[in-house]
């Protein structure tokens, strides 16, 4: 088994196993942190309309992953290549004006500020746009437009102009979901989109992860929650100790054999009692 | 800033997305506009002098409009300082040099202001400027000490509190080195306009609604909430955080400056020890308003009424002929009381979300 993952995963053969059109690649991603290997050599395959979750222990390196495709950090090696192209972001902006939105865990809303605001911050809708950052923000308009944002994601908000602090968790995460879907184009990753949430939340959450597949927008979820994974996604990437330990499909394997490759213990059967598949 | 926000829940504009009731219990409890808070406390305030007044001195304080204009001349000036102070605090930071700033640029500005009358100008050859000359070198005295707090807050990473502490004794440094401690006296006619008669007043209030717009109203606004809200996810949002807080330095020690024009003006002098502990004053006018000392909360309407509340509990006082030093006392129990209210008000505010 091990052996088969070493092959589907090399850079120079290239996965067969896609439908369509490669959105994302990365060739050699890695990042160091000092002297600690936090992501080494991960060679990564998204293709259109793919929905893929990221799976590992804690400290195998999904997050780092997620932080080097976002433009939060910059990798150390390796490369990224977007569309066929190769792409080099130096901040969140440059990867969300290339159509790359993220979901992450400390969610980047601010708290004092109402919905529309949160959903268009750092990019308001402006009247008078020559007065630089004493622009008018165009309230009504946003505001429009959140309600549109917020009814595509099927998200219930009693209050738009409420601000988030008075929200629970569940809604503010749906907030930043609304945000991340309503302007990414090529591509969501969510970290840990669940983690915090309750059992009807999480269940809207999943939902808004089902109609983004419904609308063909490829997304990365990072994840330890199997149940769901296996659930909501094609494909399973499986991270170990900063590598990339292999893929599976999700209709072709196993609670037991993603275990097996999260934990690096290969014998099947040994995680029948593990209480996360 | 969700200064009627809350209470405004539109029924039109929500429609199709009405809460679920079985799965969000709609929360009754909608918190009161801070502003309004602090609205009450000051019209509890006046009226606990008003009877008072005819308990002690048998007269009335609120009518009397002599009183009512000195009250609020009085805190005029230090109010123009506590709306850059306010926009300071929203983003978490805290600006403690403001007090030292008004006697550097007060002199700096009287200097160019002087009229050719005065045989002992500090510049002979350049009296009777035309009045835009003082102000403009004094507001930009004002905006490059704003920069440099600015800059050394956003870029090395030092505590707010620390960089402006440094700026407050340099500053102050610089005023009295300006002319080794003489007064800088007799300034142009024109000059003199700027502070006379309720110009302060009017100076200030148009500063508090441009800003209140701005703030309210502007992409500098929303940004200078969410970098008090949460500064790491303003920064993802795609927010220069950093130029951001040197503008909002910039404009706080600009207003600072407008601020010892103003008095600078009204006094006919400048001197080095002008604007002497403005800093606490300002912070404390702004923490009476409503604005968190841990950043995201707070409105220049909010920190307007904090200033006339600082302004009737000094005139009562006065008018009450209680000696100056209790006046000094009350003031630090008042300022100590805002804080305690503001972190109470955020204790209940998490117990309320925990409870979700």
């Amino acid at each position: 088994m091990q052996a088969d993952i070493a092959k589907t995963n090399s850079p120079e053969r290239p996965l067969n196993t896609g439908s369509g059109r490669v959105v994302l690649e990365t060739r050699g991603l890695t990042k160091h942190y000092g002297g600690v290997r936090a992501l080494s050599d991960a060679n990564f395959v998204l293709h259109e309309g793919e929905h893929v979750a990221i799976v590992g222990d804690n400290g195998a390196g999904k997050s780092t992953f997620v932080r080097q495709i976002t433009g939060v950090e910059v990798p150390t090696s390796g490369e990224i290549l977007f569309d066929g192209k190769p792409v080099k972001f130096e901040s969140p902006v440059d990867a969300r004006q290339t159509g790359i939105e993220a979901v992450f865990q400390n969610l980047a809303l601010a708290d004092d500020l109402d919905v529309p605001s949160n959903i268009f911050l750092g990019r308001e809708e402006k009247i008078l746009p020559w007065l630089g950052p004493f622009a008018f923000v165009n309230e009504k308009k946003m505001r429009e437009r959140s309600i549109a944002a917020l009814e595509t994601t099927g998200v219930k908000i009693p209050n738009l102009s409420s601000s988030l602090r008075h929200m629970s968790g569940g809604q503010r995460q749906c907030v930043a979901i609304s945000r991340a879907a309503s302007f990414a184009s090529k591509l969501i990753l969510m970290d840990e989109p669940t983690a915090a949430l309750g059992v009807q939340e999480t269940t809207q959450v999943e939902n808004i992860i089902r109609r983004l597949k419904q609308k063909r927008i490829p997304l990365i979820l990072v994840s330890h929650n199997l149940r769901q994974v296996f659930n909501l996604v094609d494909k399973i990437w499986v991270f170990r100790r900063g590598e990339i330990a292999g893929m599976l499909e999700a209709d072709k394997t196993t609670g037991n054999e993603v275990v097996s490759m999260i934990t690096g213990v290969a014998d099947s059967g040994v995680h029948e009692n593990a209480s996360y598949i | 800033m969700s200064s009627n926000t809350e209470i405004s829940s539109s029924p039109q504009t929500t429609a199709g997305l009405s809460t679920d009731k079985r799965s969000q219990p709609a929360r009754k409890s909608v918190s009161r506009p801070q502003e309004m808070n602090v609205l009450i406390g000051l019209v509890a305030i006046a009226l606990i002098f008003e009877i008072l007044g005819w308990i002690v001195q048998g007269e009335s304080f609120l009518f009397n409009t002599q009183r009512l204009s000195i009250m609020i001349l009085q805190v005029s000036v230090v109010g123009i300082i506590a709306v850059g102070v306010t926009q300071v605090i929203i983003t978490g930071g805290i600006d403690l040099s403001s007090g030292s700033l008004v006697g550097a640029t007060a002199m700096i500005a009287m200097s160019f202001a002087q009229a050719s009358t005065y045989a002992r100008a500090v510049y002979p050859s350049l009296t009777d400027l035309p009045v835009i000359v003082p102000i403009a070198i004094g507001l930009g005295c004002g905006i490059l000490a704003g920069v440099v707090n600015g800059a050394l807050i956003a870029y090395t990473k030092i505590p707010p509190f620390i960089a402006t502490l440094g700026m407050m004794v340099f500053a102050r440094g610089v005023a009295k080195w300006y002319t080794r401690g003489q007064p800088v006296s007799f300034p142009t006619d024109s000059y003199a306009a700027i502070g006379d008669g309720m110009n302060p007043v009017l100076i200030f209030l148009a500063v508090a609604i441009v800003f209140h717009v701005a703030l309210r109203y502007t992409v500098y606004g929303k940004h200078t909430y969410a970098i008090g809200s949460n500064e790491q996810g303003a920064r993802m949002s795609g927010i220069n955080v950093e130029r951001h807080l040197v503008l909002v330095y910039a404009i706080a020690g600009m207003l600072a400056a407008l601020a010892a024009v103003v008095i600078s003006s009204r006094n006919l002098t400048a001197q080095a020890s002008f604007g002497n502990m403005y800093e606490l004053d300002a912070i404390a006018m702004a923490v009476i308003g409503g604005v968190s000392l841990s950043g995201g909360r707070g409105s220049v309407p909010g920190t307007v009424l904090g200033a006339l509340i600082f302004g009737v509990i000094l005139s009562g006082f006065t008018f009450l002929r209680l000696d100056a030093y209790y006046q000094e006392m009350i003031k630090g129990v008042i300022i100590v009381a805002a804080v305690v209210a503001d972190i109470y008000r955020q204790r209940s505010r998490a117990k309320m979300i925990d409870k979700e």
